[in-house]
């Protein structure tokens, strides 16, 4: 059984401007123990859709269509109640910025005490053997006195973390991390992606790992979506990713990374601006900044389509098969990546 | 090439107090602690480190919006570390910053064309409508429709504002640019196009940049050559190249290995080094090499007794580390790194 599977998912906020469909039509699956990479610039609507998934999205501002099978059950519509049960034990939430999520008055051990108390029929001091239990695990030195330090006594590093901890503490099935390393250093964010990896195989559990960064993505990602305009544009496995892309947006977000070898050449730049949710192009939703744009793209929104390399591979664009491998074959010529090893 | 700015020795501590009315020094944060290095016109000078080694505060030196607590920073020959207000108004027409926070960094209640031109007004250049000529004409420069002239802030885009930053630096015609995380705070795509028109613009109006960064491939992309900063100093300066292809301080190995690459077998199939811990607090710097307690080349006895030079190590330009024991070569996993007994010998004496 699926871990979660999401179908067709809509989630359209009401603003005094207007609509905004922040995420339309968005479907996928993730399987147990496995990790799906989501990536897409700000705005991409890949936030939106796992605060949807979570049941976080204020009904009184949103219209949320679709289905969210969480183990095989409906969670669009269910209580507040029912899902406050699911939050926090089966599914464990990690977000990008551990000072604004943590509470600076309370210790960490109160914090993490709280999170087993709420989901657990055990006392305080089964729920503090735990805390020590867990911050051990995430490799934080001196836990048992750590952990009555409050969240500015840690650095960043160390406040990621305890947010794992957290996350963790109630064996949840799966862990959405929303940018967990975006606000970290490289050398600690090393840290925190080689203990994420190891907690993994240590606790089986799913990982949803939500980010802008291609190469996060593809260093811990088994499948990756890639979502523009609050839709999936292309899915795929992680290696066929990288190895062919088939649509224009993922060819340039690769080749706007600064590569390590490659010096001195000219970045290959996306012209203009993300789309407008509240006003969406017609059509593609790339197609305002797409070099290989055509007549039909213009009117008609292109098909999530399987590739003919793969039934796992499915993306959006109207391009012909042949054209698609021509251009890639001269992107990729651009982009080598012998030295990158360093 | 000629030199434009040469920096020596430069510190800047600040202090820390007790007390409400008698303040007392308790001690001292040395976010700077003795840097050195020389700027040559035309080169593009990357800075790299994690927050807190103190590679904002450096930058804040040199453009005296700081005042550095000791050593020199000579800009075309004049030594500036010390001038008056007025004397370093006539040298701050030669060098202008880019700032990290486009939504920060614009004054939400001026209309673009103001904030452009404001330089220009400050220094007193040419009369109104020369000026406003000269600001539209470097919102095109930039990329910008000139119409856009009347317009506030809030009506851009992350990266529309950092091209407003940039129009604004450029207006009064400046040899150094120092920007400072200028495309951290933008999307992949956006940060392409900011990097490419920050290279055509040091061609078209030769500039000079430094330009600081946390992103070890945004740095290697722009920069002719490249300092690694740690606690305050600079652990190894060199030719792009060369720092990223031999590195040869354990730090910037550390570093480099550190950076997640986008490509799913190679990243995998790398022999990561990750270091342990965070870095010390620079209230209370570690002796001697400062990067020692988290070393993997750690060498009891040495590396926390006698702090290391930054000398030269090597290749056609001058390559400086400051390590008694130097990478011998790159890349090395984890493992290869901590064992170097056979270079101890060989490197010690």
């Amino acid at each position: 059984m699926k871990a979660l599977e999401v179908q067709d998912l809509n989630t359209t906020f009401r603003t005094d401007d207007g609509l905004v469909k922040a995420v339309s039509g968005v479907s996928f699956s993730l399987e147990q123990g496995a990790t799906l990479g989501v990536v897409g610039e700000s705005g991409s609507g890949k936030s939106v859709t796992f605060l949807t998934v979570m049941g976080l999205v204020d009904p009184r501002h949103a219209q949320v269509s679709g289905s969210v099978l969480l183990n095989g059950e409906e969670m669009l519509g269910a209580s507040q109640h029912h899902l406050r049960q699911i939050r926090g034990a089966t599914i464990g939430m990690i977000f990008q910025d551990p000072m604004t999520s943590l509470n600076p008055v309370k210790t960490i051990g109160w914090q993490l005490e709280e999170a087993v108390l709420i989901h657990q029929d055990v006392t305080r001091k089964e729920a503090r053997k735990r805390a020590i239990e867990i911050l051990k695990e995430v490799e934080i030195p001196r836990a048992d006195q750590r952990v009555d330090d409050y969240p500015h006594q840690f650095s960043g590093g160390m406040r990621q973390r305890v947010m794992i901890a957290m996350a963790l503490i109630n064996n949840p099935e799966i862990v959405i991390a929303d940018e967990p390393t975006t606000a970290l250093d490289v050398t600690t964010q090393a840290q925190i992606l080689r203990l994420m990896k190891r907690l993994q195989a240590e606790y089986r559990m799913a990982i949803v790992m939500i980010t802008h960064d291609l190469g996060v993505v593809a260093e811990l990602s088994d499948d990756v979506i890639v979502m523009y305009g609050g839709k999936v544009v292309e899915q795929s496995r992680v290696n066929d990713l990288f190895a062919r892309p088939e649509m224009p947006y993922t060819w340039g977000l690769l080749g706007s990374l600064p590569r390590l070898n490659a010096e001195g050449s000219r970045l290959e730049q996306i012209p203009g601006q993300p789309p407008s949710l509240l006003n969406p192009p017609p059509g593609c939703l790339f197609h305002p900044r797409c070099e290989f744009v055509m007549d039909v793209c213009r009117t008609k929104l292109p098909e999530l389509a399987p590739s003919e390399h793969g039934e796992d591979h499915r993306f959006r664009c109207h391009l012909d098969s042949e054209t698609r491998t021509r251009i890639w074959g001269v992107k990729k010529a651009a982009l080598v990546t012998e030295d990158a090893a360093a | 090439m000629t030199e434009l700015v040469r920096v020596e020795g430069l510190k800047k501590h600040f202090p820390v107090t007790r007390g409400l009315v008698f303040q007392k020094e308790v001690g001292s944060v040395k976010a700077v602690d003795g840097v050195d290095f020389v700027l040559r016109k035309g080169e593009t000078l990357g800075v790299v480190g994690e927050s807190g080694c103190g590679k904002s505060t450096m930058a804040r030196c040199i453009a005296r919006l700081l005042e550095p607590t000791g050593g020199s920073i000579v800009f075309e020959g004049r030594d500036i570390t010390h001038l008056g207000r007025h004397e370093m108004r006539v040298v701050r027409r030669d060098m202008m910053m880019v700032f990290q926070d486009p939504y920060a960094s614009l004054n939400p209640r001026k209309r673009v064309g103001f904030i452009v031109g404001e330089p220009l007004e400050v220094h007193g250049i040419g009369t109104e409508a020369e000026r406003k000529h000269r600001v539209q004409s470097l919102l095109e420069i930039v990329g910008l429709n000139p119409e856009h002239y009347n317009r506030f802030p809030h009506e851009f885009s992350g990266g529309q504002r950092q091209r407003i930053g940039i129009a604004r630096a450029l207006s009064i015609n400046p040899k150094l640019i120092i920007c400072d995380e200028p495309v951290s705070a933008l999307d992949v795509s956006v940060q392409a196009q900011i990097l490419n028109l920050l290279k055509d613009l040091q061609q078209d109006f030769d500039l000079t940049y430094i330009f600081i960064a946390h992103d070890l491939n945004v740095v290697r992309h722009i920069s002719d050559r490249v300092m690694v900063m740690y606690l305050g100093q600079a652990v190894e300066v060199g030719a792009r190249s060369e720092l990223y292809l031999e590195p040869k301080h354990p730090y910037t190995g550390a570093l480099l290995s550190a950076v997640p690459i986008a490509d799913p077998e190679l990243g995998r199939s790398r022999r990561q080094i990750v270091l342990e811990g965070d870095v010390p607090s620079p209230l209370n710097p570690p002796e001697a090499c400062r990067f020692h307690p988290r070393c993997p080349r750690f060498v009891d006895g040495k590396c926390n007794v006698d702090p290391p030079a930054l000398v030269h190590v090597g290749g056609i330009d001058d390559h400086l580390a400051a390590c008694h024991f130097p990478l011998e070569r790159w890349p090395m996993s984890e493992d290869e790194i901590r064992h170097h007994g056979a270079a101890v010998g060989a490197t010690s004496d």
